[in-house]
C-alpha cells in the first residue's frame, strides 16, 4: 500500500514517526504552516520557521526516502494581530522560490473574528497574485460550520481563484457538501477525538463519492496519530472497498490535486 | 456492505459508547450546580438520533454549532469547547 500525508506537522513529531509512516507505505508528507502552540512574538519567528519546513524538514523526511513538500502562511490562531500578519506576509514571497513549496496554507478562520478574516483575505490576495495553491483550514467544533461558509464567501467572491485550486480541510458531515458544491477539494482530518473518524470518514467517502476528497492525519503535537491514513485504508478494506478504490483516495487523489503545483513531483 | 454486516463490524463498538454517552448523562444529574449551554446543547442534539431519518450526524453537528452568521468583532481566546455559549 502507497499512500500521501497531504496534511502533517512533522515538526512537531518524532524522527520515530517518519521511520513508521514509511514502513507503512508514506511515499510524501506535506506539512503547512500552523500555530507553534504558543504565539511567536515577531516576525523572525516565522522567518525561522519558514526556514525549517524549506530548509531542514526535508533533509529529515529523506532519511527515510520520504518527500517533503511544505506550505507557508500565517495561520488563523495568531491572525488577531493585523500588524504582525501583514510583517509575515510579506516575508513569504522570498519563500515561495523554494523547490518544496506547493502553496499558501494553512489559512483560514479560527474564532471567526474580523481581523482573521481579514487576515484570510490578505493572503487569498497573496495567493491570487503568486497563482499559488491554496490550502484552508476549517475552525474547530461549533465554529466550524459557520467559518466554513465565511471562508467560501471570501474564496468564491475572488474571481481569480479557481475552486479546483483549492482544498477545504478539515471537513466534517455538516460541511462537506457545501465545500464540493463549489468545486473545491475537501479534506478530511482524522483525529481519534474530534473531526472524523476513520469509520466517519469512510460514510463520507460512500456518501459522497470519492472524487475530489482527500484523507490526513493532520498529526501535530496535540493528541493526533500519524498512522491514521492507513489505519483508515485498513478500515475501508474491512468495508469490502477495492484496492484500488483505497488506492485513489489515499494516493492518487492527493497527487492530482497536488500535482497543480510545479513543485510537486514524485517518482 | 448489508445491514448484517455492517452491525457485526460495529455494533459491539456503537453499544459501548451509547453505554457511555448515557453513564455520562447520569453523573451530570447526579451532580450538583446548575446546567449550562454544553449540556442544553447535548440534549438537544440527543434528540436528532431518534427515528429513522437520514443524516443523523450532520444534524448533531449543525445542533453543536454557532447559528450566527456574521464575524464576531474579536477572537477571545484560540479554542473551542464544542458547543454554541449562546444556546437557550
Amino acid at each position: 500500500m502507497r499512500y500521501i500525508e497531504p496534511h502533517a506537522h512533522m515538526v512537531s513529531r518524532t524522527t520515530d514517526d517518519y521511520e513508521r509512516m514509511a514502513l507503512a507505505g508514506c511515499e510524501a508528507v506535506c506539512e503547512p504552516a500552523f500555530w507553534a502552540g504558543f504565539d511567536r512574538s515577531a516576525v523572525e519567528g516565522f522567518h525561522d520557521y519558514f526556514s525549517q519546513l524549506t530548509e531542514h524538514e526535508p533533509k529529515r523526511a529523506a532519511k527515510f526516502g520520504l518527500k517533503h513538500f511544505c506550505w507557508l502562511c500565517i495561520n488563523s490562531k495568531e491572525a488577531e494581530d493585523v500588524k504582525l500578519a501583514e510583517e509575515v506576509i510579506a516575508i513569504i514571497p522570498k519563500f515561495l522560490e523554494c523547490k518544496n513549496v506547493l502553496g499558501i496554507g494553512e489559512i483560514g478562520l479560527n474564532k471567526n473574528s474580523r481581523n482573521e478574516l481579514r487576515v484570510l483575505e490578505m493572503q487569498v490576495e497573496l495567493a491570487a497574485k503568486h497563482k499559488q495553491l491554496i490550502l484552508v483550514h476549517t475552525p474547530h467544533l461549533e465554529d466550524k460550520l459557520k467559518g466554513t461558509r465565511l471562508i467560501l464567501d471570501v474564496l468564491k467572491n475572488d474571481k481569480r481563484i479557481k475552486p479546483e485550486r483549492v482544498i477545504i480541510d478539515h471537513v466534517e458531515e455538516h460541511t462537506v457538501e457545501m465545500v464540493l458544491d463549489c468545486g473545491m477539494w475537501a479534506g478530511m482530518t482524522l483525529y481519534p477525538e474530534t473531526k472524523c473518524t476513520p469509520a466517519r470518514a469512510i460514510d463520507i467517502l460512500e456518501t459522497y463519492g470519492t472524487e475530489r476528497l482527500w484523507l490526513n492525519s493532520a498529526c501535530d503535537w496535540g493528541v493526533s496519530d500519524p498512522l491514521a491514513v492507513p489505519k483508515t485504508a485498513i478500515e475501508m478494506k474491512k468495508r469490502g472497498h477495492l484496492a484500488n478504490a483505497v488506492e485513489k483516495v489515499i494516493f492518487q487523489n492527493p497527487k492530482k490535486f497536488l500535482s497543480q503545483s510545479p513543485n510537486f513531483k514524485i517518482t | 456492505m448489508t445491514k448484517q454486516q455492517i452491525l457485526g463490524l460495529y455494533f459491539l463498538d456503537a453499544r459501548g459508547k451509547l453505554i457511555e454517552l448515557a453513564a455520562f448523562l447520569d453523573r451530570v444529574e447526579r451532580a450538583d450546580g446548575k446546567d449550562d449551554f454544553r449540556i442544553k446543547s447535548f440534549r438537544a442534539a440527543l434528540t436528532k438520533l431518534s427515528g429513522k431519518q437520514n443524516q443523523k450526524a450532520k444534524k448533531v453537528l449543525i445542533a453543536f454549532s454557532d447559528p450566527t452568521t456574521g464575524p464576531i468583532f474579536k477572537a477571545e481566546g484560540k479554542g473551542a469547547v464544542g458547543a454554541f455559549r449562546g444556546v437557550k
